[in-house]
């Protein structure tokens, strides 16, 4: 009587949001890698054939996809750099008890705030119309001209904007782990004549690995899927030279109805980004030090 | 010595903080010019403060529409997630058995998987349900919320989980000898206990589901329904050239967060803390 009441609670709190969750994640993903086994345009009345491993092995082949998976791994690499660096030494100046700290950091976060979209969009015109104008009345233009229009510098400026937004997320999460740090452990070292440099490298950092763990992870799997900056910022332009992963995944299937191969490249997607955050985790995790 | 290096570090951090707003900076002084002065100077300060181009803008993106409509699903979606995952973390942790452990462990895995990945056949199965149920996922907020309530889904339980495992038993324990049912138990003396947790799921589902570009666009497609960053996109795909109206455009987008970060600014900055570390 009481088991099966139990029973019954047990049911009432969680098989609501379950079955949200199974309609709107698991089954989609179930159908996903079925999918991924067909042939098919996306329009119902047409049949969907099964061709077995063969959309699989096309993506291999598929010149296109790879250099998008190249260009998301060279820029994935880039933004881990730049946001990581920018955010720690972020949180160490503003940490540093300066008057303008509190304010500083309110800045910094701000952006991470403003979506993708919205983001890539200023920038937009700050890379078109801001740099050249810069150029030309500075004569930088080395520097300062149309980054969009290059595919190299193009894929910097979305790691600029990249950083821009997350610099400041990293941020928090290192200053989170600053303060976790002891003061009397920061001044024992001070007594003991540790400069500035020591008391970084030696007491700080491997301090802060269990936050190298989650920036790292979040700015990876952040930049490996970064869409929507993409697309406001260059469409994957010029000449398709930035389309990323994600945006070639989108193209494929809603772009040129090519739902089966698109599936595939999605599935392939997922197992990278599972194998390659988790990894991470993995080597980062191992180096924490317990206090 | 001292004195200088900190004033250094000072002078340094205002630099930086020059620099990072620059483009918030660039984009309100040009929202204001016209074009031949947009493209004389676009660093300089206008030369006059007319709100010509916010009033076009705010017109042309449909803007107190987009603004109603992020609102309505923003805040619908997060009261589901906040009551259900809430209750589902509860009845997850409190009845710790094998079954609970493979829910949570299968909630958890799944915060893996990116969207894309799922975006080609969630669609196919609302259409599906669409057609032969009969209720309409496609096209309408409600389909949104339903999609928006189970892809945060995951995160919000695990966040709850984390947080619930703290809580300490014997008050619920009490009320249950009191006669208290399981919801009683829940709602009057679990729920209040977990504000501080509610407040980091919320504001951490706020940011994602009020600037989601994506999922949006792929359900919804009547005008009339677009989010802030749907009508922004339309918007720009028809507007790009003329930048001073975009930039009015975007400041426009860009108001609701900043008042929104001003006004939560240290629960903003704690949650996003938090719900990182765990």
């Amino acid at each position: 009587m009481n088991a099966s009441k139990n029973r019954a609670w047990y049911a009432l709190f969680t098989l609501p949001l379950l079955t949200i969750f199974s309609i709107v994640v698991l089954i989609p993903f179930a159908i996903g890698i079925y999918y991924s086994f067909i042939s098919w345009d996306g329009i119902p009345a047409n049949p969907k054939v099964f061709v077995g491993f063969d959309n699989y092995v096309h993506i291999f082949q598929d010149e296109r996809f790879m250099k998008s998976a190249w260009l998301t791994i060279k820029f994935t690499f880039l933004a881990l750099i730049i946001v990581n660096v920018m955010g720690l030494a972020l949180s160490l100046l503003v940490t540093s008890k300066l008057r303008t700290s509190n304010i500083a950091r309110t800045l910094f976060f701000m952006p991470n705030l403003i979506g993708g979209l919205i983001l890539g969009y200023i920038w937009k015109f700050i890379f078109t119309d801001v740099f050249k104008y810069v150029g030309e009345n500075t004569g930088m233009g080395g520097v300062f001209f149309n980054w969009l229009l290059n595919p190299d510098y193009a894929l910097y400026a979305i790691a600029v904007v990249f950083a821009w937004q997350m610099a400041g997320y990293t941020m928090i999460i290192y200053i989170a782990g600053i303060q976790g740090i002891p003061d009397d452990m920061m001044e024992a070292a001070k007594v003991d004549g540790a400069n500035a440099w020591h008391r970084l490298t030696k007491i700080i950092f491997p301090l802060l690995m269990p936050s190298f763990t989650i920036c790292l992870f979040l700015t990876l799997s952040g930049a490996f899927k970064i869409f929507d900056v993409n697309l406001s910022l260059t469409g994957g332009g010029p000449i398709n030279s930035t389309e990323m992963f994600a945006m070639n995944i989108f193209n494929e299937i809603f772009g040129y109805s090519r739902y089966g191969i698109g599936q595939a490249k999605a599935i392939v997607f997922f197992v990278i980004v599972a194998v390659v955050t988790l990894v991470q985790v993995y080597i980062t995790k191992k180096r924490e030090v317990q206090m | 010595m001292k004195k200088t290096s900190k004033f250094i570090l000072e002078a340094l951090l205002v630099v930086i903080a020059i620099l990072f707003l620059s483009p918030i900076y660039i984009m309100i002084v040009n929202s204001f010019k016209t074009r031949s002065e947009l493209y004389e100077n676009a660093l300089a300060l206008p030369s006059s403060f007319s709100f010509e181009y916010y009033a076009q803008a705010m017109q042309k993106m449909n803007f107190l529409t987009a603004f109603g409509n992020s609102l309505f699903v923003t805040l619908i979606s997060l009261l589901f997630i906040v009551v259900l995952a809430s209750m589902t973390a509860w009845m997850l942790v409190r009845s710790n058995n094998r079954l609970s452990q493979i829910i949570f462990m299968v909630l958890v895995s799944t915060m893996l998987i990116p969207f894309q990945t799922l975006m080609m056949p969630l669609m196919q199965v609302m259409g599906w349900i669409g057609n032969t149920l009969h209720i309409p996922m496609l096209n309408t907020h409600g389909g949104l919320i339903f999609m928006n309530v189970g892809f945060h889904a995951s995160m919000a339980v695990f966040l709850y989980h984390g947080f619930i495992k703290s809580v300490p038993i014997a008050l619920e324990e009490a009320a249950t000898l009191d006669g208290c049912t399981k919801f009683g138990v829940f709602w009057r003396i679990v729920f209040p206990m977990l504000k501080t947790i509610t407040i980091t799921v919320a504001i951490l589902d706020v940011i994602m589901m009020w600037n989601d570009y994506l999922l949006p666009s792929l359900t919804l497609s009547d005008k009339g329904l677009r989010t802030i960053p749907l009508s922004t996109f339309y918007f720009f795909g028809e507007f790009t050239i003329v930048w001073n109206l975009a930039m009015a455009g975007l400041v426009l987008s860009i108001i609701p967060v900043v008042i929104f970060y001003f006004i939560a600014q240290k629960h903003i900055i704690k949650g996003v803390a938090e719900g990182a570390v765990k």
